[in-house]
């Protein structure tokens, strides 16, 4: 924690820290925001298979400019990811494999493509190749002002087109036919969508690095949609999940020699969305187990209430006390029952014996109706 | 050729043959990316394995690294069960997340553990035939050759006694089971081996590269054929050669062998996938150009005969009741001519007694929904085809 | 007495990879029916609906609406999908997805404000789902999703309605709400068109009906059109086994 402090008083102080940190909340925002158009169009995996599918792009640019320059490596990166999406979609509609396996394959054989390039590079004797490691699992602290503001640049070119045509984003993401009969190009916005998605994607290819890419679209986003039902503010809260994971796991790992800052980007990701998936109150698996087991003690109390209640019915008086043991025929029922029914006030024990009060004889009354309604 | 080698050769091809067989049935039962989440997602389980064993071709290591795999296969399926997210974000999810932490793990103890990313990313292929299995002084030769021995014999014993099995899972699950083959006994069983192999294929190939192994001669043997016999050996006889001519490459390239193996199967992927003679692209766009006149002059067959009218079936009004373009309707009308499927009396066309039986012929087709029949019909009526 | 025709169908073809599923369809709906589409599974009910929305494209024929091409009579038409085509796990409310069949008359950019949102809330009314306005989608009923897309679609207030089994997977009270309000559009003068599997209630429900089955068998009122003749040329000659099943 104290080394947390202190690393909250670097940013503060120190230029480069500062710098990395903006620009690895920017990233982590954006793709946040983006990642949820991603995750709710069923595209989760694609991200994954352009991002690795990107990594020749990488290799090819460096090997024809022999430039370090940030941005021609991202525009090959950009054009490789782009093919490897195009190429997917094509053998998915074009034969019969399925998009599982276009994906797996344009995934792993553009990668093996990647890897084979990088190390032929590694033994070239003039190349610098020091630079090309960290787009396997991202180095933010070899981001430039430059890369920053590129970022920044594009963040707001998103947000810009993302606001203006956000009611037809999110027609088309609901119901794609329906947005066609209502006159709106949906080729236009799938474009515009998409790039945005792949554009998202190379950017954080340098912070995050190529292998675990995907997992900053997805997990904010995934983690994000438990916690509201609402598009717009799943939209920010991602935003938000995003650019914690990005500032926290880059403070992490810049503590720590040796590290780089993709995986521990990814695993911050993780745990926000381990615990969404967990305490989130609506649809948190904590919460609903809770709700499902109240529901069945409610259930059992219940059914033991009625089954008093078609003895009681049969005498003239309901506070006729009746022995507990002809509750014993009865499967649900057990001492911890009736002592629970007996604090909720419906039932009244004495000694050996229980009768039902005038509540208990009512609820159970209207237990029975309700039972009767529901059957027809 | 040393035999360093041929060792190397030999290990990448028996990894390949591992991969492959596995591969054709996640193919097939549309689970590719479950060998895709199962390969990042063991790094975790091999790393610990490493520290217990510290021998990366340990049993113990293997089994441990395989039990993560299957654990990932699991939460998959429970994480897709509480439906909070989708399918396919539940995979996308857990195998960053387990790769990460097998990462960390990794740069984490950089110093006392022998195991590197890019041994990680690429295997350690190259150094294979130096680590040797000794025992009483006896060299036994390299250890991996052992270990990938053993996963593929113990993978071959398994196809060949559960065929059937396997089999009639994979294309009719509901027969299986009433059968009696519990279908999740052979999908768990399919899990199992695939990240055994996976393990295995980890030290020759690395983790991401493994997927390439296991998916890439499956897809591309499923474009040559849909005989399940005839795609396993297809499968393997891919994955021989990629590992083979990929050695090769790496050589003369003084590159990854990893690399180089998925290179070339990705080259052979992209020929097979523009070649194939039944679901290449070229042959498919030739098909379907064809397959697309013949539709249209079914349709245009079909309007004749249902309307009597003349000015119905006038040629210049053809156009607009069709709603074709000009060029669409004159290749139409000309084919229709040349198969003796129509006459044309001062501008107004009419079928032929050919053509009233074969529009006739393909209705009755149709609606009965009988594609082959009706590939039977064309061949049997037209002289010229689209 | 000749009625106007709302909707008129060309010698229509329509292919899916280049096999037909809809052959040379010729259709007039007139206006102010409301009209079943018939037919077996694979007939291509839903296919004829959405060739004439434009959402698929035919390799031939046309498609007038009141005399006009479909893309220059949009806001004259609405469309209620089938409703296991959408992701009902989505982020949104009920009234989110009523205001939707507003966005076609606002055009691109412009938001729905206050008239657009008191036009949803009357259509949740009618459909009887107010209640429910600020329910997260999941958490209805399978009726209850049917109203909420039906009332989308009275929310267009158009002329034509086109509906893909809205009566699949729901309960009788919907059925019935849902029924009540296609007979109320149609005394207003609306034409409806449902795509319908319920042989049984067709009689009640509808007082037109198209027979379709890759062609068109018969078209026309029910009352003089829906018998044994055209059913059996529909689904065969075992029709009420099929039905049944």
């Amino acid at each position: 924690m104290i080394d947390l402090v202190d690393y909250i008083e670097q940013i503060f102080s120190d230029y480069t820290f500062r710098t990395i940190s903006i620009g690895t909340a920017v990233l982590g925002a954006v793709c946040g925001m983006l990642g949820c158009f991603a995750v709710l169009r069923k595209q989760s995996l694609l991200g994954d298979a352009i991002s690795h599918a990107a990594l020749p792009g990488i290799a090819i640019a460096f090997l024809i400019t022999g430039a370090k320059d940030n941005s021609t490596l991202l525009l090959g990166a950009l054009i490789s990811g782009l093919l490897g999406a195009y190429w997917i979609k094509s053998i998915t509609a074009k034969t019969h494999l399925k998009s599982d396996t276009a994906l797996g394959l344009i995934l792993s054989l553009f990668f093996g493509v990647g890897m084979l390039l990088l190390t032929f590079i590694q033994k070239q004797p003039n190349a610098n190749q020091a630079g090309l490691d960290k787009y396997l699992f991202g180095q933010a602290a070899t981001l430039l002002e430059k890369d920053i503001w590129l970022m920044i640049f594009v963040t707001v070119i998103c947000l810009l087109v993302l606001l203006l045509f956000w009611k037809e984003f999110k027609l088309l993401l609901f119901d794609a036919d329906y947005t066609k009969t209502l006159g709106f190009n949906i080729k236009l916005l799938d474009v515009l969508i998409t790039s945005f998605i792949v554009i998202a994607i190379i950017l954080g290819l340098q912070t995050v690095g190529v292998v675990l890419m995907s997992a900053l679209l997805l997990a904010p986003a995934a983690a994000a949609r438990q916690w509201t039902n609402s598009l717009g503010v799943m939209v920010v809260i991602a935003g938000v999940f995003g650019a914690l994971s990005g500032v926290l796991g880059t403070g992490i790992s810049a503590m720590q020699s040796n590290l780089s800052t993709g995986p521990v980007i990814v695993l911050v990701a993780s745990v926000i969305v381990l615990i969404s998936f967990v305490f989130s109150p609506s649809r948190g698996l904590l919460f609903k187990e809770i709700r499902f087991r109240k529901n069945r003690n409610d259930i059992k109390l219940h059914k033991t209430l009625a089954f008093m209640y078609d003895i009681a019915k049969s005498h003239e008086n309901i506070s006729h006390p009746h022995t507990i043991k002809i509750l014993n025929n009865f499967q649900g029922y057990t001492k911890k029952s009736l002592y629970k029914l007996e604090q909720e006030g419906l039932i009244k024990i004495d000694g050996a014996n229980w009768y039902l009060t005038e509540e208990g004889f009512y609820k159970a009354k209207n237990l029975y109706n309700q039972n009767v309604s529901l059957d027809d | 050729m040393t035999s360093a080698q041929i060792v190397i050769q030999l290990i990448a091809s028996l990894t390949a043959i591992a991969c492959a067989i596995p591969g054709v049935f996640l193919v097939l039962r549309k689970m590719a990316l479950i060998s895709d989440a199962i390969s990042h997602a063991i790094l975790p389980g091999i790393v610990v394995g490493f520290f217990i064993t510290h021998d990366m071709s340990s049993p113990v290591l293997i089994i441990l690294a395989a039990l993560t795999g299957i654990l990932t296969v699991f939460l998959v399926e429970f994480i897709q069960k509480t439906g909070l997210v989708k399918e396919d974000t539940a995979i996308g999810l857990i195998f960053p997340a387990l790769f990460s932490i097998g990462v960390i793990l990794i740069a984490k103890n950089a110093n006392d553990v022998h195991l590197d990313i890019d041994a990680v990313l690429l295997g350690e292929l190259a150094f294979a035939p130096f680590d040797r299995v000794v025992y009483n002084g006896i060299d036994f030769g390299p250890k991996a050759l052992w270990v990938i021995g053993s996963i593929l014999s113990a993978i071959l014993i398994l196809l060949v006694a559960f065929f059937k099995e396997i089999k009639l899972s994979t294309f009719d699950v509901g027969l299986a089971s009433a059968l009696g083959f519990s279908p999740a006994i052979l999908h768990y069983g399919l899990m199992t081996v695939a990240s055994v192999t996976t393990v295995g294929a980890f030290d020759a190939v690395g983790a991401i590269l493994v997927v390439a192994l296991t998916i890439a001669p499956a897809a591309t043997a499923y474009l040559l054929t849909k005989d399940l016999k005839k795609m396993l050996f297809l499968a393997v006889g891919f994955g021989i050669f990629s590992s083979i001519s990929g050695y090769w490459l790496a050589h003369n390239l003084d590159a990854s062998i990893a690399g180089s193996i998925a290179t070339i199967l990705g080259v052979l992927f992209l020929l097979v996938y523009l070649f194939a003679p039944k679901s290449g692209m070229i042959s498919v766009a030739y098909k379907q150009q064809r397959q697309k006149i013949e539709v249209l002059l079914l349709t245009f067959l079909l309007h004749l005969r249902n309307h009597k009218e003349k000015e119905e079936r006038h040629i210049n009004h053809l156009n607009e009741h069709i709603n074709w373009k000009k060029s669409q309707s004159k290749k139409v009308l000309d084919l229709a001519l040349k198969n003796n499927m129509i006459e044309v009396n001062a501008n107004v066309v009419a079928l032929t007694d050919k053509g009233k039986v074969f529009t006739e012929n393909a209705i009755n087709y149709i609606t009965a929904g009988s594609e082959e029949a009706i590939e039977e019909m064309k061949k049997e009526f037209f002289l010229f085809r689209g | 007495m000749e009625k106007e025709v709302a909707v008129a169908i060309d010698d229509l073809t329509v292919a899916y990879n280049y096999k037909p599923v809809l052959w040379d369809i010729d259709l007039a709906i007139p206006k102010g029916v409301l009209m079943a589409i018939v037919g077996p599974n694979g007939a291509g009910k839903s296919t004829l609906i959405k060739s004439i929305l434009g959402i698929i494209k035919p390799i031939a024929g046309s498609v007038t609406v009141f005399g006009k091409p479909y893309t220059k009579q949009r806001k004259k038409v609405a469309y209620v999908p089938q409703k296991g085509s959408v992701d009902w796990d989505f982020p949104t409310t009920a009234l989110d997805v009523v205001l939707m069949g507003t966005y076609g008359s606002l055009g691109w950019i412009k938001r729905p404000g206050k008239t657009q949102k008191k036009a949803a809330l009357e259509a949740l009314e009618k459909v009887g789902m107010l209640p429910f306005k600020n329910r997260q989608i999941s958490q209805l009923s399978g009726g209850q999703q049917q109203r909420i897309f039906l009332a989308r679609a009275l929310v267009q207030n158009a002329e034509i309605y086109f509906m893909d089994e809205p009566f699949q997977g729901v309960d009788a009270t919907t059925e019935k709400a849902i029924i009540n309000i296609l007979k109320a559009l149609r005394k207003a003068g609306k034409t409806v068109v449902v795509v319908h599997h319920d042989l049984q209630t067709v009689p009640e429900y509808f007082d037109w009906v198209t027979f379709l089955n890759v062609k068109k068998i018969a078209t026309g009122p029910v009352k003089d059109i829906f018998n044994n003749e055209n059913l059996i040329k529909t689904y065969g000659i075992n029709y009420q086994v099929s039905i049944q099943e």
